[in-house]
């Protein structure tokens, strides 16, 4: 059992306060989607918490599993088991996807696998995620379409395991085939439907925090929870049936009352 | 950045065998400027006795032919004449030169790997070396330098029509070594030339490769790296004459700077004459600045006397490693130290994947990871 918990979180960029007191909890074994306008803050809120240095935490506290993440370095958080997928992946030059994501599992495993072990890994969780396996000895994310990029971080998702991930529109700009493989591949880590390696957790065992603006990839990924997002905080709850209300209803109503409050 | 006041045809006009055509640089000139002249330990003014002090010690390739020459050898200062007071100091000082031949029409079975090391910085050596490459013939060259030197050098590619030479440079010098040197490679109608430096050690280094070419369909491309740590002066000066047409260069060269007084300098000359119509050239510089106290000059000029050119360019950039690879790599859990090791390696290493032999590349790899790990 696993829980992130968000409490009065306020951070600024600069001298410019986004998030005003956000408060979230998510345990293992739930899926909860944020929903929210541009702008709102959700990035900041998914970067705050992995510890980004251009996002200044001014109060409020990050647990997880009781740890105060906003005490540990970034690399620390991911090894505590927290994993944000990128709603903009960074190319990185010149490490190629291989190297960085056998570096990435030594780090978190806390040994480095053996080349064959990793080999049969990376090419099983590439196939799921219907990954050619050129992209192996290719740099991260240098010239890969916005597609590639998306499934690329749930490989990432699937071979390190977390705890509790964040994902940042990680449906954003997929086609309707990849949106089903990406979909598939995130409800392979909540423990839903087959895994494609024997590291996977046990059902129930991870949480997940979806930041989208769609609700199709719901329908892939059953949230639990759904949250409005607006002017830096959470400004409704409720179940999945939010998220047809907001598709429908726009967020008007929320980002008045943000404003006003 | 751009050109300087006076059009660089006219800084690279002079040429001579003669020290006393070159005044003794006061560090004034457009030339010496970055250079800190009182480190040459009299490399440029004479002033340091001459005891010699650098071996040469070659291993050819059974098809390559090395000679060992006196100065009067006629083949020898037919491809290059210095263009600057060390350079001539250096043709008018050294006592044998050593002269490589890969005869016409062959390709020679492995590298031929020139092993130059110093017994001590005290004195002043001075050497020469001609590589001559004949029609259609093939050759890898290394040249490794170690040990402790003030070495002045000069040494001519001579790569005649339909041949290809493909040089590795190494400067591995022990920390009080310097060493000025220029490599000029000369390149005949359809021939290949492949450079390729790398310089890590010595308190100062400057080398200067240029090229020339004498018939059109010349190929070069000039790569380098460099790792310049605490107090080191590593300078690298290029140039490329296009005075025919249709020839083609790529200078690429990337630098990583730690520690205080780390000072790289890279000049990147390149020009295109009247006469080189379809030149296609490009070049480009970038430095990687580790810590604080380290310094970058690097500086690109193109001269272009021609409206005719295939493709002209540069590019120069030195920075900070980028916080947004940083955080990528240690959001999936890998520590600081291990992310930077990454990626620099990966700044490094599409340039290392050049490199022609193999075991060249294992050693400049773990001569990089050995300087991340200071
Ligand atoms: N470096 C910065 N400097 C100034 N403002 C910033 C900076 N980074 C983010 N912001 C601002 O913070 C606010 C929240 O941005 P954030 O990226 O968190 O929004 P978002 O909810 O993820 O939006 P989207 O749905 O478009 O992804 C925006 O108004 C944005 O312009
Ligand atoms: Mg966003």
């Amino acid at each position: 059992m696993s829980t992130l918990e968000i409490r009065d979180l306020h951070v600024a960029v600069g001298d410019k306060e986004i998030l005003r007191g956000v408060n979230l909890t998510v345990r293992s074994g739930e899926t909860h989607a944020i929903m929210g306008p541009n702008g709102s803050g959700k990035s900041t809120l998914a970067y705050a918490v992995a510890g980004h240095p251009k996002y200044t935490v001014t109060s409020g506290t990050v647990l997880l599993d009781g740890e105060n993440l906003l005490e540990m370095s970034v690399d620390e958080r991911a090894r505590a088991g927290l994993f944000l997928a990128m709603q903009y992946p960074v190319e990185v030059p010149g490490v190629t996807v291989s190297n960085f994501l056998r570096s990435a599992i030594t780090a978190i495993r806390g040994e480095a696998p053996k080349l064959r072990d990793f080999a049969k890994e990376l090419k099983a969780g590439m196939e799921a995620l219907s990954i050619d396996p050129s992209f192996a000895q290719r740099n991260t994310n240098e010239g890969f379409s916005g597609g590639e990029k998306k499934r690329h971080e749930i490989l990432q998702l699937e071979l390190l395991k977390p705890k509790i991930a964040v994902l940042d529109e990680t449906d954003s700009g997929l086609d309707v085939d990849a949106l089903r493989v990406v979909s598939e591949g995130i409800n392979r880590f909540r423990g839903l439907g087959s895994s494609p390696g024997e590291h996977s957790r046990a059902s129930g065992d991870t949480g997940v925090l979806l930041i989208t603006h769609y609700t199709r990839i719901l329908r892939y990924v059953k949230p639990d929870f759904v949250h409005v997002f607006a002017g830096g905080r959470v400004v409704e709850e409720g179940g999945p049936e939010l998220a047809e209300k907001l598709e429908n209803e726009g967020y008007e109503a929320y980002t008045a009352k943000a404003a006003s409050a | 950045m751009g050109l300087e006041t006076k059009p660089l045809s006219t800084l690279h006009e002079k040429s001579s065998y003669d020290v006393a055509d070159f005044p003794v640089p006061t560090g004034r000139e457009e030339e010496w400027r970055f250079t800190p002249l009182s480190r040459l330990k009299g490399l440029h003014d004479g002033s340091l006795a001459v005891t010699g002090g650098v071996v040469v010690d070659v291993e050819a390739a059974p098809e390559v032919r090395v000679e060992t020459v006196g100065r009067d050898d006629a083949r020898l200062g037919k491809a290059y004449t210095p263009s600057d007071r060390v350079s001539a100091q250096a043709y008018s000082s050294f006592e044998k030169a050593t002269v490589v031949t890969v005869p016409k029409m062959t390709a020679a079975s492995r590298p031929t790997v020139i092993t130059l090391r110093g017994s001590g910085a005290g004195a002043a050596a001075y050497g020469h070396l001609l590589v001559s490459v004949e029609p259609m013939a093939e050759a890898v060259l290394v040249l490794d330098h170690r040990g402790s030197a003030v070495y002045a050098d000069n040494v001519e590619f001579d790569v005649a029509e339909g041949a290809t030479l493909k040089v590795v440079s190494l400067q591995d010098w022990d920390d009080d070594a310097v060493h000025v040197s220029h490599h000029h490679a000369r390149l005949g109608k359809d021939a290949t030339f492949r450079s390729f430096v790398v310089t890590l050690g010595g308190d100062l280094v400057r080398l200067s490769p240029s090229v020339s070419y004498t018939a059109p369909g010349g190929d070069a491309d000039l790569t380098g790296l460099y790792f310049v740590d605490e107090g080191q002066h590593l300078e690298h000066r290029l140039l490329v004459d296009h005075s025919v047409p249709n020839c083609r260069s790529n200078v690429t060269y990337k630098g990583a700077l730690q520690g205080d007084g780390a000072h790289a300098v890279w000049i990147g000359d390149v020009i295109i004459r009247a006469e080189a119509e379809g030149t296609d050239t490009y070049e480009l510089n970038r430095n990687l600045i580790l810590t604080d106290g380290a310094r970058a000059d690097s500086v690109p000029n193109l001269e272009i006397l021609t409206g005719e050119v295939a493709g002209a360019g540069h590019a120069s950039a030195s920075g900070r490693l980028d916080d947004e690879h940083i955080f990528y790599l240690q959001a999936r859990g890998i520590p600081f130290d291990e992310a930077r090791r990454l990626v620099i390696h990966g700044f490094f290493a599409q340039l290392i994947e050049r490199i022609e032999v193999p075991e060249l590349r294992e050693r400049v790899l773990s001569a990089v990871e050995a300087e991340l790990a200071r």
